[in-house]
């Protein structure tokens, strides 16, 4: 394939990939939107996305730069109070796929967007788990997406925001908690998915191009690779085509960088 | 019955030092004119309460009207931080601001049971998390029928609730329309409340029998102020100036740039410099 792409556009189109046209999403902004959105202009036109400000079945031409934007609003099939939105609609299991990123991940997928350092001298505050902690335990499945980095991949995580796979194995059947939690991880170098029986992430392909050593470098903790990992299909011309178009649309929109 | 003031007759009338004060508004219909006139006034002590904290706070933080912030996600959506928000919070500038915590989720339940005139609120929330640990108010109950344990927050306390919306009748009866977040919530759940409206009509006409509207009787004071939601905006007159969002990242970030800003564009106007992005889409 002589067709180029971006680890970031890679990361897109392999959690867009990730996503069936049966699913209800619940979509966070950034990566997760772009994922959704593409997902929905090629192989899941049947997709319902869903926005916590309230927005069921929206269908943005633009990627929104906040959960609220008036595109959201003005492409959805209604729009509902964010009390509903969260109790009748999060809580009351209608979503089958939720997305989440963050600061901070470690090897169970709990996730941290609270701060960096202890959380009342922390180094760095950051805005907060917003709809995290209940995302993470009510849709059915939970995709992460997050650049990979040493940084960022952890062996410890400075606060849980919400919940991943909490110390491994079966933590979260005893914090009474049914759904399935993280099922995928995808970086721009590779997609990890938890081990059946411990619950620890595992890398199960790498994107074209990278290397072992490149992920074991940007993970702070011993990375396991499955047995028969391989290569994650690159993108196509097609998904790259509606990608930047879409961003470029977006980019236009918001008058800047989008 | 809802009075039709002045602004600074509104928040003149409507908000004292130390209050707890929501200005609510989930990305969509943020009161900006109405926070500004609180600046303007210098209002102290105030107890900021919102589930999604954006650039307002961060203005009435910098401006040093707050000392505490109750919220769920605080941040510039889609572009960063709060840089004066987290100025004070970490290094003390302007003064020293103290945050109670939660989950959006919690929030918005909150605000439910407040307007339901319930002590707390009830919920399938925070498991595995780690708020609780750090905010003592949230606790836990069991289910009383099926024995499930249950998470509980107490309901949001308000003196008042401040809300920007699309238009008001003569007679003070408010129509919201589009992301209508939690404002009615916080309406219903505040001993006072203001709102700012683009228009005031002859006729409400609400599109539908099940539209969002607040019987003048629920409402405190009504105040008209075209684009006073901007740089968030007004569903049907204008669109959320995202360039503006962007903006604020380089203007917030140091103090003096803040400062400056905020002297030139808060501290010398008034609320009719908001007119100037009013405007109705066709």
């Amino acid at each position: 394939m002589s067709q180029t792409f971006t680890p970031n556009e890679m990361m897109t189109v392999a959690a867009a990939r990730a996503l069936t046209n049966d699913d209800v999403c619940f979509v966070g902004i950034g990566a997760p939107s772009a994922a959704c959105n593409l997902a929905r202009h090629t192989h899941a036109p049947g997709i319902v996305l869903i926005y916590e400000s309230g927005t069921l079945e929206t269908r943005p031409n633009v990627l929104p730069l906040s959960i609220g934007d008036g595109e959201l609003c003005e492409t959805a099939l209604t729009t509902v109070s964010v009390p509903e939105m969260f109790r009748y609609w999060l809580q009351g299991g209608r979503i089958t796929t939720g997305f989440l990123g963050g600061a901070q991940i470690d090897r169970y997928a709990n996730l941290n967007t609270t701060v960096v350092g202890p959380y009342e001298k922390p180094s760095v505050r950051l805005p907060g788990g917003g709809g995290a902690p209940e995302i993470a335990t009510s849709c059915g499945q939970i995709f992460i997406t997050m650049a990979h980095s040493k940084r960022a991949f952890v062996e410890k995580i400075d606060f849980f925001t919400s919940l991943g796979h909490g110390e491994g194995g079966d933590s979260r059947k005893k914090l009474g908690v049914t759904t399935k939690g993280p099922t995928k991880v995808i970086t721009d170098l590779c997609v990890m998915e938890p081990d059946d029986k411990t619950k620890e992430l595992t890398v199960v392909s790498l994107h074209p191009g990278v290397t072992k050593d490149q992920v074991i470098a940007a993970t702070g903790w011993q990375i396991k690779f499955a047995p028969d990992a391989g290569e994650t299909p690159p993108p196509n011309e097609t998904e790259l085509k509606v990608l930047r178009e879409l961003h470029a649309r977006t980019k236009a929109a918001h008058g800047g960088n989008a | 019955m809802a009075e039709f003031l002045s602004l600074a007759q509104a928040i003149e009338a409507n908000v004292k030092d130390g209050d707890a004060v929501a200005m609510e508004g989930f990305t969509h219909l943020i009161p900006f004119a109405a926070g500004h006139e609180i600046i303007r006034q210098k209002r102290k002590r105030l107890s900021l309460i919102r589930m999604t904290p954006d650039l307002i706070y961060d203005q009435l933080i910098g401006m040093g009207c707050a000392e505490r912030m109750t919220f769920s996600w605080g941040g510039n959506p889609g572009v960063g931080s709060l840089h004066r928000f987290r100025d004070a919070y970490q290094n003390g500038w302007p003064n020293q601001i103290e945050i109670v915590e939660h989950s959006h989720a919690a929030m918005a339940n909150a605000y439910d049971a407040a307007a339901a005139g319930l002590p707390f609120a009830v919920f399938r929330g925070y498991r595995g998390a780690e708020l609780p640990r750090v905010n003592p108010s949230i606790k836990e109950v069991i289910c009383p029928y099926t024995g499930e344990k249950l998470a509980t927050v107490p309901a949001v306390k308000l003196d008042v609730a401040i809300i920007h919306a699309q238009k008001a009748d003569r007679k003070g009866n408010v129509l919201l329309e589009g992301i209508v977040g939690v404002q009615k919530e916080a309406v219903l759940a505040a001993r006072r409340s203001v709102v700012t409206v683009e228009e005031i009509v002859d006729e409400l006409n609400p599109p539908s029998p099940n539209s969002v509207v607040l019987p003048s009787w629920t409402v405190k004071a009504v105040v008209q102020v075209p684009g006073g939601a901007h740089p968030s905006y007004t569903h049907g007159y204008y669109k959320r100036d995202n360039a503006f969002y962007k903006a604020w990242d380089e203007i917030a970030r140091e103090r003096d740039t803040f400062t400056a800003w905020m002297d030139e564009n808060v501290l010398r106007k008034g609320p009719e410099v908001f007119a100037a992005h009013a405007k109705k889409v066709a």
